[in-house]
């Protein structure tokens, strides 16, 4: 009915050229790096500063920094009212936010193409004019105390996260909550957040990318006129943070929770992430994801677990490519109502082995290969997300020339390769394994 | 023969760039269409939406038209579930199908060079769905998983139990994704129920954007479409809304509490609507910092995030609003909104405010038009809800055309201190249940 070899076959289109071609860079007198990309389909651009700074990067004790600076860098500045440039951004209709991560924090603003100077003058005048007041920190902190209480406290699965995390970091500080541990986040105040401030906001260690209806050279005056003129701090060196020793023991976490309706099952193991100029063993990575939980009708999981015993009602592989520092990969299992979290653990066990001594479906990998040339079509519709790979490569160790040799690695990958790559990954003593359940009462 | 009416509305009027034409267009076959020719990027992006959604489920069967509607890609024709995903998959295309209580949309994207194999297989999972039967346990094990997690959520609880005190009996007081004991009872013949009632021609809208012409479009829809019954536009019942008043406390175990709040809402086709959408702007919506935002969160940090909506369903139009709260703070939070509900009720807003959202709102509008899937999803629903082509040129200025007495008019009627209705989830202190 369907002939399944058309779209391996057919899909001949130069991809790289098309989805890459119209990106320029270049690097301020200061330091400051510069992405532009162009889309000129519509008069719209998207203004984004990100830092080379997140979470990972706190002094310890002082967990939530980050994410607490960011919220405050909407206070008062040299040249700004509390507030201010979100009303600016709102009077020309536009949308504004920001986002911290464990490796970086990021600004931005998508607005009228015609409204990027202005984007600028506030975003620039930010980044080393803040001029906090006490009082912004006493109601500021109960804001992020409570956005905590919302998406942490208030979901079990996401405590049961935080410990997962800190049980697989032995010494990274990966193992600590973006958002922060409450009794940290409690104290922070004034000295910290201008301290951390100060320590990591300037050009030199910012990227600036620039992405919609508008041309390299308008953006590089622009940039020059506003960025430019900030001095670099030179006290700024690149990161390095505290690593994993050798991981000599599996560990395991139980998480009891009078809220849990659903139990499940993970397994995370530390996982390599991509490397300037090494980014196969990363793009093996990606494949195996999806071979093992991309799909839960495809999938070697899925098919298996959902399909073949039912012993699972949902499964998941999922891998981060893009960290400063080592990553994640997890294995995932929701078990059936009348499948034990002991059972769906030594089912998933027995999935995997069964897939190391198997191999790989070809079919699946030649579709997933589609997949991912497709995707770089798609991706061209949203030119922010194109603007989003930019500025977390470019905050993780990455460079542009590695952005743009990503999407031809994928499609060099070998089924070789991938298996090479697993039989790493699966080494039980760099993992965490955990059961999310109900009261320990009603646990099975 | 096609007709293609010479309504092509510029969404770019006013600026340079006035070179994007969203035009009308009738199939041979008799189907209308929205359509944005985009060719830059070699795919397009399709929209279908069925009006007549999961409030057409008969009273016992609570949950068909969800369950049906996750059933659509789980296999086809001569496919299996298995074998139907591979197909999307080595297609590259994406089909997603999703279901509300007055709507039945279905969203797809694919690769121009694999036009003709997508849209076959599309066809088949509408005109063809298999509904095997085990494909039919698997997808109730999941939805019977993702009530009983939605049943410990702080959010979905307080909002169920909004909702059913807002509606009672009427199909919108229940969810749409079903009860634990509806789902269970659900037959195979309940599910091609509900695709026979909601998968018909006459209450369809379609919009189409990216690299595909005008003129080849309505073939392809006439192929794609042409087999499903024609069917009569299936009416939600009608509903006398009557939302008590008061306070209700849902005890669970969480350090936060959430609070639902709301009343009666304003007509999407009402003379006053925007009026009313520029109001809600100012009280708690989003974009600009709202009265709610202001008090709540910047000057008393309360909360994360507090905000309101104008819902309008096709039977009941409600003012909704949500805000989380620490126990022993939400008492606080709830005093302000009450305060801020009859400061707004009283006094009106501002010229300053009204200005403020006026910029904002008609700023704001032209950039939402960015993305063949994101400029497809607006088109066919102000498709569905009989907006014309013409709306997309019109829309700011019916904003600017808002005057000062008009809103505080507005604001006078539709905000009802009194008739807020609460319900929070949580372990609150210092609140009383009324």
């Amino acid at each position: 009915m369907f002939n399944r070899l058309f779209a391996i076959l057919c899909l001949c289109m130069p991809l790289e050229a098309l989805a890459q071609g119209k990106t320029t860079d270049f690097v301020l007198d200061n330091g400051m790096q510069v992405v532009v990309i162009e889309d000129h389909r519509a008069p719209v651009v998207v203004h984004m500063v990100w830092y080379k700074v997140g979470s990972a990067d706190e002094p310890s004790g002082k967990s939530g920094i980050a994410h607490f600076l960011e919220h405050l860098m909407f206070k008062k500045t040299k040249n700004l009212q509390a507030g201010e440039l979100a009303d600016t951004v709102a009077a020309n209709g536009g949308s504004h936010n920001a986002f911290t991560s464990l490796d970086y924090t990021g600004y931005y603003q998508r607005v009228a193409a015609d409204r990027l100077e202005l984007m600028m003058q506030m975003e620039s005048d930010r980044m080393t004019g803040l001029q906090l007041s006490p009082d912004d920190i006493v109601v500021e902190r109960n804001v992020v105390i409570e956005e905590r209480n919302q998406r942490t406290e208030s979901a079990p699965g996401a405590l049961f996260n935080e410990h997962l995390n800190a049980a697989l970091f032995l010494n990274h500080p990966y193992g600590v909550p973006i958002v922060g541990w409450m009794h940290e986040l409690e104290t922070l105040n004034y000295d910290d957040a201008m301290a951390f401030y100060k320590q990591h906001y300037a050009p030199n260690n910012a990227i600036l990318v620039v992405a919609g209806d508008v041309t390299p050279d308008a953006v590089k005056t622009l940039a020059e006129r506003y960025y430019g003129v900030l001095p670099a701090n030179h006290a700024i060196t690149p990161r390095a943070r505290r690593q994993e020793p050798p991981h000599r023991a599996a560990r395991r976490v139980i998480f009891h929770d009078e809220r849990v309706a659903q139990p499940f099952f993970i397994r995370t193991y530390l996982a390599p992430e991509r490397n300037n100029g090494n980014q196969r063993a990363a793009a093996a990575l990606v494949y195996l994801a999806q071979i093992l939980g991309g799909s839960s009708a495809t999938s070697v999981l899925g098919r298996t677990l959902q399909y073949d015993t039912k012993q699972a009602i949902y499964t998941s592989a999922q891998y981060r490519p893009m960290a400063l520092d080592p990553s994640t990969f997890s294995l995932v299992a929701v078990p059936a109502s009348d499948v034990s979290l002991q059972q769906i653990e030594d089912a998933l066990e027995a999935t995997i082995a069964n897939f190391m001594a198997g191999g790989i479906d070809i079919e699946l990998f030649e579709r997933i290969k589609s997949q991912f040339r497709a995707s770089e079509i798609y991706a061209m519709d949203n030119v922010s997300g194109i603007a989003q790979r930019y500025g977390a490569a470019l905050t993780q160790g990455l460079t542009v020339a590695d952005v743009q040799a990503w999407p031809q690695i994928l499609q060099e990958i070998t089924p070789e390769e991938v298996m090479t790559l697993a039989e790493q990954l699966f080494d039980e003593k760099a993992s965490v394994t955990g059961w999310l359940m109900g009261p320990r009462e009603q646990a099975q | 023969m096609m007709r293609i009416l010479a309504l092509g509305a510029l969404l770019w009027a006013g600026t340079v760039q006035a070179d994007v034409a969203v035009k009308s267009i009738t199939s041979p076959g008799g189907l209308s269409a929205w359509v944005l020719e985009e060719p830059a990027i070699p795919f397009t992006a399709l929209n279908l939406m069925f009006s007549g959604g999961a409030a057409l489920d008969p009273p016992d069967k609570r949950g068909a038209a969800f369950l049906m509607t996750g059933l659509l890609e789980e296999g086809a024709g001569d496919l299996d579930s298995q074998a139907f995903a591979a197909e999307i998959e080595a297609l590259s295309a994406s089909f997603s199908f999703d279901v509300s209580d007055d709507t039945l949309s279905v969203s797809v994207r694919f690769l121009t060079e694999n036009r003709t194999e997508t849209l076959a297989l599309l066809k088949a999972a509408l005109t063809q769905p298999r509904f095997d039967p085990d494909a039919i346990e698997r997808v109730r094990q999941q939805v019977l998983s993702i009530l009983a997690t939605k049943a410990q959520d702080p959010t979905d609880t307080a909002q169920r139990v909004w909702t059913e005190q807002a509606f009672g009996d009427h199909a919108y007081g229940t969810s749409y994704q079903g009860t634990e004991s509806s789902i269970t009872a659900l037959t195979s013949a309940d599910l091609l129920a509900a695709h026979q009632n909601l998968l018909v021609r006459d209450t369809l809208s379609i919009s189409v954007v990216g690299d595909i012409t005008a003129e080849d479009l309505g073939p392809i829809l006439d192929d794609l479409l042409g087999d499903l019954p024609a069917g009569s536009a299936l009416e939600t019942a009608p509903l006398q809304l009557d939302i008590p008043t008061g306070l209700t406390v849902v005890d669970m175990p969480t350090p936060q509490s959430v609070a639902i709040f709301g009343h009666a809402g304003i007509d999407r086709n009402h003379p006053d609507f925007f009026a009313a959408y520029i109001l809600n702007t100012i009280l708690g919506g989003q974009g600009i910092e709202s009265r709610l935002t202001a008090e709540v969160r910047e000057k008393r940090g309360l909360t994360y995030g507090i905000s309101t909506v104008l819902i309008s369903k096709d039977q009941a139009n409600v003012m909704l609003g949500q805000v989380a709260s620490a126990n022993d703070r939400i008492n606080a939070a709830i005093e302000v909104i009450r305060d801020e509900w009859r400061k707004l009720a009283r006094d009106g807003v501002t010229a300053e405010e009204l200005q403020a959202a006026q910029t904002y709102l008609t700023g704001a509008y032209p950039l939402r038009f960015d993305g063949n899937s994101q400029i497809s999803r607006i088109l066919v629903g102000m498709q569905r809800i009989g907006l014309g082509l013409d709306y997309i040129n019109t829309r700011n200025a019916k904003i600017n055309a808002v005057t000062l007495s008009e809103i505080n008019q507005v604001a006078a009627q539709l905000l009802k201190p009194e008739a807020l209705n609460f319900v929070v989830t949580g372990q609150p202190t210092g609140l009383k249940e009324e």
